[in-house]
């Protein structure tokens, strides 16, 4: 227990926040690396996996992406892409990218397909068209399951982020992989106290967002809970 | 191709630090996490709280969890056991959900008849519930299998070494071959691992066409 309170009084130091490990900078590092990462994902990702959804074709090539992604070891990914392009972001970007953007595109195709098609022929029974149907009925009602998407690839990039500073010097795992050198145990405990409380706080943030999402698609019904199982389902099978 | 023949008895050494690495955590959270989900899928009150623990569990990164976990269970930084405990870890917090769910799926109606004709709550588990929530248990016990194989390789950047030392080293020396034989490697035993527990599942679920 000796290492926890040696682990929280240099978290609490304000010496560590100001001094050599700058941890306020490395803190909005990570973040910011992140939801990079994560944005690019969404870009990318999102409107794939929406086409795919709407028109349920390339259906099979998102479950295959989605296992083998599971299957592939992030730090083999990392290092590879480290040495072809060298010291850098680029690297960790890019194989961060490869591994968010499965779930972003099977969170966006199993939320647009769990549509209730009847919902969709009524839309358009009344006189929508296609992009309204997409826009106004659609989306709102896959909006828990593509934020349940966007939410385990968050997971994902904040902590492969860590991992990252193995070959980007960048975010929180930078003073934690200084302090296994250095074998201090108590800053590299301390590091990762930090890396596990904000991985969950942007859990819990997200969490809230998917409880909004779920409650504006389906005011009645699903608990947001029903909804992440249903996004699980989708992205895990 | 030269690289490999050369350093062969290395490669073969990590594999089989690797498979001794990531089979007992596989084991290991399905047995702790069949009870768990049975308890959570049969109670209304305990669901609820052990679902979101086990949930937020996984949200912690798998490199902090190989730091915090020693001293909380007393064990060296630098060890297998460390290991073994993180992804044990982490194969409950994707299990214990699988299990609840797959209970879940056992009909109430069975429940009820195999109630009726007499088995007993311990007979009940046995032959009907678990039996019936084999299929759904499968498919978790699945990813659980292929993400504990790649989350062994992180190991390496901390010094347990696996398959991940070939990426560490391969890194640090600028040898691509080691990272590639690396990655080759993990999502080989990966699928091998996936493709023994399908095998298996048919074994004990003949009656069941497992689905790929």
């Amino acid at each position: 227990m000796n290492l926890f309170l040696e682990a929280i009084q240099w978290i609490l130091d304000p010496a560590s926040w100001t001094g050599e490990h700058q941890l306020g900078a490395r803190v909005l590092e990570h973040l910011a690396f992140s939801a990079a990462v994560l944005l690019a994902a969404a870009l990318l990702g999102i409107p794939a996996g929406i086409a795919i959804g709407h028109s349920g074709r390339g259906r099979g090539l998102v479950i295959a992406l989605t296992s083998g992604a599971r299957a592939l070891p992030t730090l083999g990914l990392l290092t590879i892409l480290g040495l072809g392009l060298g010291i850098g972001l680029e690297a960790p970007f890019l194989a961060l990218l490869v591994l968010a953007l499965p779930p972003v595109l099977a969170g966006a195709y199993a939320g647009v397909e769990s549509v209730d098609r009847a919902t969709v022929g009524a839309a358009r029974a009344i006189g929508f068209t296609e992009w309204q149907v997409l826009a106004c009925v659609e989306l709102p009602l896959a909006a828990p399951v593509i934020i349940g998407g966007l939410r385990s690839a968050a997971l994902q990039v904040i902590s492969t982020a860590t991992l990252a500073a193995y070959i980007a010097d960048t975010g929180l795992g930078r003073p934690l992989f200084r302090a296994l050198k250095t074998q201090e145990y108590g800053v590299m405990l301390g590091a990762s106290i930090l890396v596990a409380l904000l991985a969950l706080v942007v859990e819990l943030c997200f969490h809230a967002i998917q409880s909004a999402a779920a409650r504006r698609a389906e005011p009645h019904r699903t608990t947001p809970r029903r909804a992440h199982a249903r996004a699980r389902e989708r992205t895990h099978r | 191709m030269n690289w490999l023949s050369q350093n062969l008895h290395i490669v073969g050494q990590l594999l089989a630090d690797h498979l001794a690495l990531s089979i007992p955590p596989i084991l290991l959270s399905l047995a702790i996490s069949v009870p768990l989900g049975r308890l959570a899928a049969g109670s209304g009150r305990l669901r609820a709280p052990l679902l979101t623990a086990t949930g937020l569990l996984y949200a912690i990164p798998s490199l902090a969890l190989f730091v915090i976990l020693p001293p909380i269970l007393g064990l060296p930084l630098r060890s297998g056991a460390t290991m073994v405990a993180a992804l044990t870890v982490y194969g409950c917090a994707l299990l214990v959900r699988g299990a609840a769910d797959a209970f879940d799926s056992v009909p109430e109606d069975v429940r009820l008849a195999a109630a009726a004709t007499g088995h007993s709550r311990w007979a009940l588990f046995w032959r009907v519930e678990l039996p019936l929530a084999g299929p759904v248990l499968l498919s978790a016990l699945r990813v659980v299998v292929v993400s504990t194989v790649s989350l062994v390789t992180v190991g390496a950047v901390i010094g347990i070494s696996s398959l991940g030392t070939l990426f560490t080293d391969g890194f640090q020396r600028g040898i691509d071959a080691s990272i590639v034989t690396g990655i080759v490697l993990t999502v080989a035993v990966a699928f091998l691992l996936d493709a023994l527990c399908v095998l298996a599942a048919r074994a004990l679920m003949p009656w069941q066409r497992v689905r790929a």
